[in-house]
């Protein structure tokens, strides 16, 4: 009883420390948080392009994403490490490789593992992940890890806000990486067989292409997205084996709140989950903030499972 | 007759593995194998039988767990009436998560992805508010006697787990005859078929993520019990969620015996790993992710599927060569 009591005190007090914080700080405090989550939430949408792009083509849902991520990460991380390959340098060398991996994964096992069943692929994927994590804290162990460079602590003076120099450039790269992935997808010969596949899979196979190739394409794609992510992210952030935790109900969310194969959904939803992240942190403190990302997939899974911009359930 | 005299043997054997088996350690290894058999039976009410996969039931466990827990340590409720009060707080959050998801007609792999928040949520909340004892935890003082669910040796919770996974054969022997059972296997195979056919799909759906959760729960409650110690990351974590689930896939989906085996199986695994590798954390987990991939791609009907292929294959060659 005493302990319901403090919970419920420590509520109101929490309650009124958010009605101080907007009486008397207002826009002081609120605006850089808007922006910090903007440029956080660039990230979000190019981790969840790439995950909204697997869902769109191959209608599964891709829950090594985060690992897959993390270990993007690691790649960036020893890169600098061993040969002092600067991160953003590294972007040349990851994102190739990241694709070959995406494609040889999806070709030699997800794509083999279905047997038709959507559910399948998920326990897989879940497999996966459990695999990839749990190496990655038999070699790398369980610190957590983070480059230092010339930049990491340069600020740029937006008017509204200070923010980091790499959260800049990660929100700028984010956006020209999610417009050349849209050219792509609509103005390539490449781009028009997976719009293809994944509209109407047997019809693709009828008029000559070749459906497992693509798909493996589209996961190669989706894949190569996070070892673009892991450059732009690893400058302001720290790597360790369970990083992928942070980002995969996070990418989930954008994807769903996004609609479920949607580019400018992806961009879209990311954007809105940074800020909500941002401003949940700042008012309700970090722990109890993180909860907003799972009420939001949860009230839009119940709600509005087509998300902002899509066409399917 | 010869399945009366196995099964015979076999129960002889489980009553009498206390006394067999000298070391306690081993005997503690028998215990998880049973605990995970019994709530991969749990798991498998609701995910081989009603074909609703749950990638979050540490939700139910962590309920559980927390509410035997809370009861007896702030309120002193005897543990043993604290188990029926997390089945009834499993079943409960079963009720809540099954209303929303099948109200709303979630399916397949979204079902999964909600269960799994639901169960981040429940973390995040049990971290945050503070008669859980948040990040700290919640320890269980320790008074050892039977009447307080505690046992000086490891054979009085052997005896419980031992009970709850006959408890659990016994409630999946019923669902293999029963109307109920069908149903649920008929909208695991197409519901759009079953409903179609007049069973209620919303209510089957709802009961069945009731049972599993109510026996999830109390399975919480034991674990709390055996190691006197919770803390949200254990309860409500996705490490309890893929162990619950993994039991059934490897064993068998919708099979009776199928959760026992996989749990023997996954846990001789991921002993196995340890004897050989060292205790290295995350290693036995490695095994199980591989474990996880290898059944999917290569044997989905688990290893209950591939005894009964082989069977098949035998008879076929007898009538074969008879001919």
């Amino acid at each position: 009883m005493e302990s319901c009591a403090k919970t419920a005190a420590g509520l109101g007090y929490r309650l009124a420390t958010i009605g101080v914080i907007t009486s008397m700080f207002d826009l002081a405090i609120i605006l850089p948080a808007i922006v910090n989550g903007l440029t956080f939430g660039a990230i979000y949408a190019l981790v969840a392009l790439g995950l909204t792009l697997i869902y769109g083509v191959l209608h599964i849902i891709n829950f090594a994403h985060g690992s897959l991520l993390m270990l993007a990460l690691y790649g960036v991380f020893f890169l600098n490490r061993i040969w002092g390959i600067d991160p953003y340098l590294a972007i040349v060398v990851l994102a190739p490789a990241f694709f070959a991996l995406g494609y040889v994964l999806q070709w030699s096992i997800i794509g083999r593992a279905g047997h038709g069943k959507d559910q399948n692929v998920l326990l897989v994927t879940l497999g996966v992940s459990i695999v990839i994590e749990n190496l990655a804290l038999y070699f790398f162990s369980a610190d957590t890890r983070a480059v230092d460079t010339a930049y990491t602590f340069v600020m740029v003076d937006l008017g509204v806000a200070l923010v980091p120099l790499p959260r800049l450039i990660a929100f700028v790269a984010s956006l020209v990486v999610a417009l050349g992935l849209w050219v792509v997808i609509q103005h390539s010969d490449l781009g028009r067989a997976i719009r293809a596949v994944a509209k109407e899979r047997q019809g693709a196979q009828l008029v000559g292409i070749d459906v497992d190739h693509i798909f493996a394409m589209s996961f190669g794609i989706g894949t190569a997205c996070l070892g673009a992510a892991a450059c732009l992210l690893l400058p302001t952030f720290y790597v360790s084996p369970t990083v992928g935790h942070v980002f995969v109900l996070v990418a989930f969310t954008v994807v769903v709140l996004g609609g479920m194969g949607s580019f400018p959904g992806a961009l879209l939803g990311g954007f809105i989950i940074g800020v909500t992240e941002s401003l949940g942190g700042l008012f309700l403190g970090e722990s109890l903030g993180q909860i907003g990302i799972s009420l939001i997939f949860i009230a839009v899974l119940l709600f509005r499972p087509t998300g902002l911009f899509g066409g399917r359930a | 007759m010869l399945r009366a005299a196995v099964t015979g043997a076999v129960m002889a054997a489980a009553l009498a593995a206390p006394f067999l088996i000298a070391s306690d350690f081993w005997l503690g290894f028998l215990i998880t194998v049973l605990l995970f058999a019994y709530m991969g039976m749990a798991w498998n009410v609701l995910g081989g039988y009603a074909g609703q996969f749950s990638f979050g039931h540490a939700v139910f466990f962590g309920a559980g767990a927390y509410t035997s827990s809370i009861l007896h340590v702030t309120f002193g409720l005897n543990p043993w009436i604290g188990l029926a009060f997390a089945a009834l707080a499993g079943g409960g959050v079963g009720a809540l998560i099954g209303f929303l998801s099948f109200r709303f007609g979630l399916r397949g792999s979204y079902f999964a992805l909600i269960t799994l928040a639901f169960a981040e949520v429940f973390r995040i909340l049990a971290n945050w508010v503070e008669f859980t004892g948040g990040g700290v935890g919640l320890y269980i003082p320790l008074k050892v006697h039977p009447a307080n669910l505690q046992f000086g040796t490891k054979a009085g919770y052997y005896y419980v787990a031992l009970a709850l996974t006959l408890a659990s054969l016994a409630i999946a022997a019923w669902l293999e005859r029963s109307r109920f059972g069908a149903w649920l296997k008929a909208i695991r195979e197409n519901e759009d078929a079953a409903r179609a056919l007049g069973i209620d799909a919303f209510v089957c759906k709802l009961k069945a993520i009731m049972l599993s959760g109510a026996m999830t729960g109390v399975g919480g409650a034991f674990y709390a019990q055996y190691y006197l110690y919770i803390d949200p990351g254990i309860a409500f974590g996705p490490a309890v969620s893929v162990e619950i689930l993994l039991v059934p896939i490897i064993g068998g989906l919708g099979t009776a015996l199928g959760p026992l085996l996989g749990s023997a199986v996954l846990q001789g695994a991921g002993e196995l790993a340890r004897r050989v590798m060292g205790d290295v954390p995350g290693l036995n987990l490695v095994f199980y992710g591989l474990l996880l991939v290898v059944m999917v791609r290569f044997l989905p009907d688990g290893l209950i599927g591939l005894a009964a292929r082989l069977r098949t294959l035998r008879r076929r060659a007898k009538v074969l060569a008879d001919a």
